[in-house]
């Protein structure tokens, strides 16, 4: 544990002086501070950050993680050659990329707002919306990571991480659409909650528009989705699904990283 | 004969269909410099990296202090590694490198810290490694090797990027240590400069270890003076015995 906390530490401190992830940071609050100027509703303004934040926040993490860790590959050679554990190494390898990515998100979007005030409500959504966003950035540095992992190379690893980003963010919704299609005879609200979990982003995007009632916009659909998600055992299936996005992928790059040849 | 500090039994490794080692035999004994001397791609890097537990054979054993080094990771605390190549967490500062490094090992090691003095390293620590010239971080690598008093110090190409200054101190440095009972592992393919550390040569070619033995040895059975001409003789020989 402990080598686990002092790999992280040091890490983290070099990631957190990255200019990428300084520019990350201040395009969340040049976004929603713009935003906050232009609106009064802190409601509204949060419904246009979700798409901002699902666009975003994947495509970041994954990339920023894959091409951090490969470019880390000769510091990584260095730390293996100390007396430590390749296991507690990956996890402070992972939490000092996660961290300071979770930190950069939360402060750039959260900081407006504490600034501008709102109402009780409104804390409520953006609390959702950044436990999303963190949630979000914790799963695509654990692909980020088992990437990096099994890239040799710095241009393939850049390339599988677009790759899943694409694949989660387009191609994946083109896929449920056709489904939707090609199965419009039958009910299939059951069968698109299913598909939902297959996909972190669109887990996290379904939760934040309920939660900003958006609902209603989405039809007998959106009625099955609100009942699924209000009920204890929704969220938990749902906290379940995205747990194991990100166990999943840190699972095989740790067992990637023990076997790993340097 | 004292006991080797370092024992390596059949060591083989192949990338994918590559073999890299073929059952390599060698032992390092204490308070000796070890050269290990072959042309590009014949294992030295391999073979070094198997022994600090960053590659992990297909085959074969390493022995450190004695016991097996498989599945341990404590033995590392008693070597001290420079790489070949330098490149670090480009936004951290060499201190905060060192300071890092510290923190991993914990107490316990008696810090040697001259190489800082002596490569007048001092201002150069305090900023990002990413502004440092290749040289400069070579000389931050040094400092990291012989920091914590190790007993076996693994060189990789440890004078390649250094100034001639900065290379004698390191060389120096290393004849000092090596009076004061400690071991080393040195590649180079400066043969100049393995002539005057080197107690050991390991000759590799191909992922075979064709001759361990004395420096002296060497020359005699190439009836060479020199380790250059001896090891040229040896690449030579090499060659003749793959064609055969």
């Amino acid at each position: 544990m402990n080598t686990l906390v002092k790999v992280l530490k040091y890490q983290s401190k070099d990631a957190a002086r990255s200019r990428w992830l300084i520019a990350y940071a201040a395009f969340f609050m040049l976004v929603s501070e713009v935003l906050l100027r232009f609106s009064s509703d802190p409601m509204k303004v949060q419904l246009s950050l979700v798409s901002v934040v699902l666009f975003l926040v994947p495509l970041v993490s994954i990339v920023f993680g894959t091409v951090y860790l490969c470019n880390a590959r000769e510091f990584i050679e260095l730390l293996l050659a100390q007396p430590i554990n390749r296991r507690q190494m990956y996890g402070g390898l992972y939490l000092g990329l996660t961290l300071p990515l979770v930190l950069a998100f939360v402060c750039g979007l959260g900081t407006p707002f504490l600034f501008h005030g709102s109402d009780a409500p409104a804390y409520g959504t953006l609390a959702w919306l950044l436990t999303a966003g963190v949630v979000l950035t914790c799963v695509f540095t654990a692909v980020a990571s088992l990437i990096a992992i099994r890239c040799e190379d710095r241009l393939r690893g850049l390339g599988a991480a677009i790759g899943v980003w694409m694949l989660l963010t387009v191609v994946y919704d083109g896929f449920v659409l056709f489904v939707l299609a090609a199965f419009s005879s039958h009910p299939l609200e059951r069968a698109t909650l299913g598909l939902m979990m297959a996909n972190p982003i669109d887990i996290a995007r379904v939760s934040l528009l309920l939660r900003f009632d958006g609902a209603a916009m989405m039809g007998y659909t959106g009625a099955v989705f609100l009942d699924f998600f209000g009920k204890g055992y929704g969220m938990a299936l749902t906290a379940a699904a995205l747990a194991l996005w990100v166990l999943l992928p840190l699972t095989f790059g740790m067992r990637a990283f023990e076997r790993k040849d340097f | 004969m004292t006991e080797p500090l370092v024992r390596i039994t059949h060591l083989a490794k192949a990338f994918g269909s590559l073999p890299v080692l073929r059952s390599i035999d060698l032992a390092v004994r204490p308070g000796r410099v070890m050269a290990i001397v072959g042309p590009n791609g014949a294992g030295k890097t391999t073979l070094i990296k198997s022994l600090l537990g960053l590659t992990h054979p297909d085959a074969g054993e390493i022995w450190f202090g004695g016991s097996g080094v498989r599945g341990d990771e404590a033995y590392r605390a008693r070597i001290g590694y420079m790489p070949q190549i330098a490149r670090y967490p480009e936004n951290l500062t060499g201190a905060e490198l060192l300071a890092m490094l510290k923190d991993l090992r914990g107490e316990g090691a008696r810090l040697d810290e001259e190489l800082i003095e002596l490569l007048d390293l001092e201002s150069a620590l305090a900023q990002p490694l990413r502004v440092l010239s290749g040289g400069t971080r070579q000389k931050v690598n040094a400092v990291m090797a012989f920091l914590f008093s190790p007993e076996l110090l693994v060189l990789d190409e440890p004078t390649a990027g250094l100034d001639p200054l900065s290379s004698r101190i390191l060389k120096d440095k290393i004849l000092a240590a090596k009076a004061s009972g400690r071991t080393f592992i040195v590649t180079s393919h400066i043969m100049n400069e393995l002539e005057e550390l080197a107690d050991d040569v390991a000759f590799m070619l191909d992922g075979r270890a064709l001759f361990v033995g004395t420096l002296a040895e060497l020359k005699r059975i190439t009836c060479q003076k020199t380790l250059e001409r001896a090891i040229a003789t040896m690449m030579r020989r090499g060659v003749l015995t793959e064609a055969a």
